[in-house]
């Protein structure tokens, strides 16, 4: 379906399309998308919530066939959380054997000389790369990492490497459950206490700084209709007094006796409100209600889906989507009592996101890049249970993105990364004459076979073979370029990829035909084999060298 | 004295008796900057090869543990008494006695005492905002802080200095990078008003060879993904377009001086080796995190050290190799640089052994043309500090960007209002030799006089607030103690002498207001008490 036939779908639209002529404007809003459902749209819809769109993940959901299912199977977590990080770096102070968990050893104390920090840091980054790359067909995991980037820590700020583990496993419980409930679990998580000062916060000498990023990172924003105060800052500063964290066991504890137990005044922006002050153990109770106060505010709502909105679709929100989905979609978060899950449906089923104007258009973040890279062609991990070897080539991938500015595990402050809020560019600071040259090694690396550590590289030949008929150079120039490009591409461009990588400057497609089949009949014969897969490598780099590559 | 030299300096001269006290008092000008006359005698901007480097200290400076005031040290150990700097410990400068510097920056302290090195005290501007994020964006941006600008202030100034970037670029004027970001992103400070002004690198020599090329076929712009789309194939073609300029530049230097291994060395170290190797790039950003000192900035036992003192070190050390490393291959007298941080820290420390977020912060300037001194007074502090206090404005930073374009960049008035706005205060931080213009500048240091007094003080309902002008645009601004900005007194172009204005604070919270004075290039800052 081209612009033209969706601009059609209904009588109404059509109507009010008129006053929207500019820029290619259409007023899509939240209604159910009842078009199509086909190639493009799921390769659109698994792009977005998946890292890459592989050919089997497209067969899967051609199987399933329609839009409600496909969705609503995505939103769905895995039943079974990931194993945790183990020890893959030998020497360890605190007791823990090669091979075993270290995510509940004894506190870790950071001295000179002893590197386990160091070691545990390139575990835990290597290990969620690993989680990444590993992902099935859920939300799950790109959830997770949009919830690191709102509510960042850095494993260079926080070096006890356990509290971020214990962080991560809380950001992937909640992350498509009630956000109210992962805004207070994240307050009261010890990674996130330490990180922001929560745990020096006391009556005695509050400190501002949690208690300022809770409302202007995390729950209300700086939108155009964000007016709390200095004096708001300080307020809810005095409300987050006591709590402390247990180092053995990692978790936090109210302290009473360093609570500040005094009535807390909030401003007109939250309706003149205070939090009683409580003492002894009621003192916790404040938070219930000052997180009641934030969320009765419209703006968390809207500061929330805006994020996502930029995450999911796209990172310019003029007037009228704000207008006619940012606020539709705010309203649905609220009347739900802030689930995630009743939004993100909406979300990924409104007649917005399959508008031909919101596809193609995301820059694939340097997470985005790398993982899907590696789930489009098979790229070949050693086997977990090789943990020296998996965790040496996850942490290889992880420090590329890293290189590419998204360093898993340490964003690069507490407002996350600047794609996801930087005016004007957003998601095109990605992309710099320093990125996009690495973005084009990798790939050439794994494409090539050559370059990368562990002898990672891309199976172009099982990428081919998943295809419709990969026999045929023609659909199989169509199927690749449906899967790795979201551009339509003219077809001078396909008959240039044809006759210069395919064909080798040949004119008849019986020559790939051929060569495919020899291969297919002889699959152990190395010559055989190599002619196609040298052509299909040559192909394949240069199709990921062009622009259209970084789009999803 | 060179040709052009001679000429700017006649029309100096020669336009004196009509407007040059406005030029170099630096107040709307518009009929006299109209002069094509005197446009074509001062020449092209553009007509020089200096160098700015912008060094971003990510975080919120603390400027008090880093210019320390010694003319009032009691009132500053009093509000810091965890981590105030031991009074002995502070380094001296040489010929002022009311201002030293952290310890752990001696390279700074030689600088200065060389003579290359202007402090700018109290740097802020009106309603301070105390998110990071935002006050970042205002320092990238030059934006008022109610006001939001989508340009850099560097990208607009390039922008005006190379209208059709990035169509047609490089060209034979303009071989090289216009900026470079060392680091992979490029700042906001030089998004320009078409296109990013910056080309970011992380390192000289790994530049990485670009094969292929896009179809030919140009993207529709009035889809989302054809905007995307277009921006990455000018990327790539940037790619390609500035790698041989940057690896020429890299291959003509192949000995530098010895730099500490750190961050910020290992990144004015690509800058020096650049700038010496003859790259025509004008700006240069370089950057640091970790300012954001809200616990434990100073060791328990030992003030003078902890991770602010190592971030200090760091940056001294830096700076001085830098300097060591252009004078050696005959480069420096191309280079000024600073120092900025979003915003500085509150007077008070807490009870964490660290500081909030504050406002007003010193500023470091340092070339070999730059002017040796330390603008404006040592911030007031009160005698018994409360968490709130804020150190009070002196300068607004765009009188420094201001000042270092006019005097650096030999921006023309005109331009520099498009740059930057509005008419902004002129400060001497750089020689007038380097664009050949000497202007007689009043001197600033001449703490003694009150140009700015107020009287009663305290004061219940009403004050006085009698001032003393040199002539010219005259302007008081009442700020309270979070700096945001309560009133404008006084803003116009009096005959010089002594006047006296009436402050009234009724329906005004009790406490201190900030009484800032500004003529010409002098600021001062009275301190006022309302009181029941």
């Amino acid at each position: 379906m081209d612009r033209r036939q969706f601009l059609t779908l209904s009588a109404a639209r059509q109507k009010r399309t008129v006053n929207n002529a500019s820029f290619g404007r259409t007023d899509s809003g939240v209604n159910t998308y009842t078009g199509a459902f086909e190639t493009p749209q799921m390769v659109h819809v698994l792009k977005r919530a998946l890292f890459g769109a592989t050919p089997a993940d497209l067969a899967w959901a051609k199987t399933l066939g329609n839009m409600d299912a496909v969705v609503d199977a995505l939103l769905t977590m895995e039943p079974t959380p990931p194993a945790p990080p183990v020890n893959n770096y030998g020497d360890d102070s605190t007791g823990i054997a090669p091979g075993q968990p270290w995510v509940m050893s004894a506190p870790y104390v950071k001295t000179d000389g002893d590197s386990l920090g160091q070691n545990r840091q390139r575990s835990y980054r290597a290990w969620w790369m690993g989680v990444l790359l590993n992902q099935k067909r859920s939300i799950q995991e790109k959830m997770t990492l949009f919830w690191h980037n709102h509510f960042p820590t850095e494993t260079t700020v926080v070096l006890d490497l356990r509290y971020h583990y214990q962080y991560n496993v809380t950001l992937r419980k909640h992350c498509i459950g009630n956000f109210k409930e992962l805004v207070k679990a994240v307050t009261l998580d010890p990674c996130m206490l330490n990180y922001l000062n929560g745990d020096l916060n006391s009556k005695t000498a509050a400190q501002e700084n949690y208690a300022r990023e809770l409302q202007e990172l995390f729950t209300i924003g700086k939108g155009p209709d964000s007016h709390y105060t200095e004096d708001d800052v300080r307020a809810a500063s005095r409300v987050l007094t006591g709590y402390r964290i247990n180092a053995q066991t990692v978790t936090s504890y109210f302290d009473s006796s360093e609570h500040d137990f005094e009535n807390k005044q909030f401003s007109d922006f939250y309706g003149k409100r205070t939090v009683t002050g409580q003492t002894g153990a009621a003192g916790a109770e404040e938070l219930d209600a000052l997180l009641d106060l934030i969320f009765s505010n419209a703006e968390v709502a809207k500061f929330i889906v805006r994020k996502l909105y930029r995450y999911f679709v796209y990172y310019s929100i003029d007037d009228q989507v704000e207008q006619d989905v940012i606020t539709p979609l705010a309203n649905i978060f609220r009347d739900n009592d802030y689930e995630l899950v009743p939004l993100l449906k909406a979300m990924f089923k409104s007649e917005h996101f399959y508008d031909p104007l919101n596809m193609s258009c995301l820059i694939k973040s340097p997470a985005d890049f790398c993982v899907g890279l590696c789930r489009e062609f098979s790229v070949e991990f050693p086997a977990a249970s090789d943990y020296m070897n998996a965790y040496d080539a996850w942490d290889y991938i992880r420090d590329t993105a890293g290189k590419m500015q998204q360093n898993l595990g340490d964003p690069p402050n507490v407002a996350g990364w600047p794609a996801y809020y930087q005016e004007p560019m957003f998601h095109e600071l990605w992309i710099t004459t320093d990125t996009l040259p690495k973005r084009n090694q990798l790939s050439d690396f794994l494409i090539t076979g050559q370059g990368a550590r562990n002898n990672l590289k891309a199976d172009v030949i099982a990428f081919a073979d998943q295809l419709s008929d990969p026999g045929n150079p023609n659909t199989l120039i169509q199927d690749s370029l449906d899967l790795l490009y979201r551009v339509e591409t003219p077809d001078a461009f396909k008959a240039s990829l044809k006759s210069q990588f395919l064909l080798s400057g040949q004119t008849t497609d019986y020559y790939w035909t051929q060569a495919w089949q020899n291969y297919k009949n002889n699959p152990t014969d190395a010559a055989l084999k190599q002619v196609v897969e040298t052509r299909l490598k040559t192909m394949y780099k240069f199709i990921m060298d062009l622009s259209e590559y970084q789009l999803s | 004295m060179r040709r052009r030299e001679f000429l700017k300096h006649t029309a100096k001269v020669t336009a004196a008796s009509v407007a040059i006290p406005a030029v170099i008092d630096g107040y709307p000008v518009k009929a006299f900057a109209n002069s094509p006359l005197l446009s074509a005698l001062q020449g092209a901007a553009t007509d020089n090869d200096h160098v700015l480097v912008m060094i971003q200290l990510f975080g919120g400076n603390d400027g008090l543990n880093m210019v320390v005031p010694l003319d009032v040290y009691g009132k500053y150990q009093a509000a810091r008494t965890n981590i105030a700097i031991p009074e002995g410990k502070v380094l001296p400068l040489q010929g002022n006695i009311k201002t030293g510097l952290h310890p752990a920056m001696k390279g700074i302290q030689e600088l200065y005492d060389d003579g290359k090195v202007c402090i700018i005290q109290s740097v802020s501007y009106p309603s301070p905002d105390y998110s990071h994020f935002r006050a970042t964006d205002i320092w990238l941006t030059g934006a008022d802080s109610d006001k939001v600008l989508s340009t850099g202030w560097g990208g607009r100034y390039l922008a005006e200095e190379y209208p059709n970037f990035p169509e047609g670029f490089p060209n034979t004027e303009a071989p090289d990078p216009l900026a470079i970001q060392i680091g992979s992103l490029v700042s906001p400070m030089f998004q320009g008003p078409a296109a990013s002004m910056g080309v970011a690198i992380s390192s000289a020599t790994d530049f990485y060879d670009l094969i292929g090329e896009a179809p030919t076929n140009d993207p529709p712009l009035d889809k989302h993904w054809g905007v995307e789309l277009k921006y990455i194939r000018l990327i790539a073609k940037q790619c390609d377009k500035y790698i041989d300029s940057i690896k020429l530049a890299a291959s003509k230097v192949t000995r530098q001086g010895a730099y500490p291994d750190t961050n910020l060395a290992n990144q004015l170290k690509i800058v020096a080796r650049l700038v010496a190797g003859g790259l025509k790039t004008r700006m240069y950003m370089v950057s640091l995190g970790n300012f954001d000192s809200h616990a434990n900035q100073t060791e328990a036992g030992d003030t003078t050290k902890g991770f602010h003192a190592d971030l200090l070190d760091q940056v001294s050390g830096a700076i001085k190799a830098f300097m060591d490393d252009l004078t050696q291959l005959k480069a420096s007298k191309r280079v000024v640089g600073m120092t900025f941080s979003e915003f500085g820290r509150r007077i008070r420390s807490n009870g964490s052994m660290g500081t909030d977020h504050g406002a007003a912060a010193p500023v470091i300037v340092f070339g070999d043309y730059v002017l040796q001194g330390v603008l404006g007074n040592s911030p007031t502090l009160p005698d018994t500090s409360t968490v709130a206090d804020n150190i009070a404005m002196q300068y607004d930073f765009r009188s420094v960007y201001a000042s270092l374009l006019e005097q650096w960049f030999c921006v023309k008035q005109e331009e520099l209002e498009n740059v930057l706005m509005k008419d902004y205060q002129r400060l001497p931080i750089v020689s007038g030799i380097a664009c050949g213009l000497i202007t007689a500048v009043p001197d600033v240091r001449d703490a003694g006089i009150n140009y700015i007094t107020n009287y009663p003080n305290p004061f219940v309902e009403k004050t006085y607030i009698k001032y003393t002008t040199k002539g010219g645009h005259t302007m008081i601004q009442i700020f309270d103690t979070t700096g945001r900005l309560v009133t404008v007194p006084v803003s116009k172009v009096h005959v010089a002498g002594d006047y006296t204005i009436s402050f009234d604070a009724e329906g005004l919270p009790n406490g201190i207001y900030y009484a800032r004075f500004q003529n010409g290039s002098i600021s001062q800052v009275r301190t006022m008490m309302k009181v029941r």
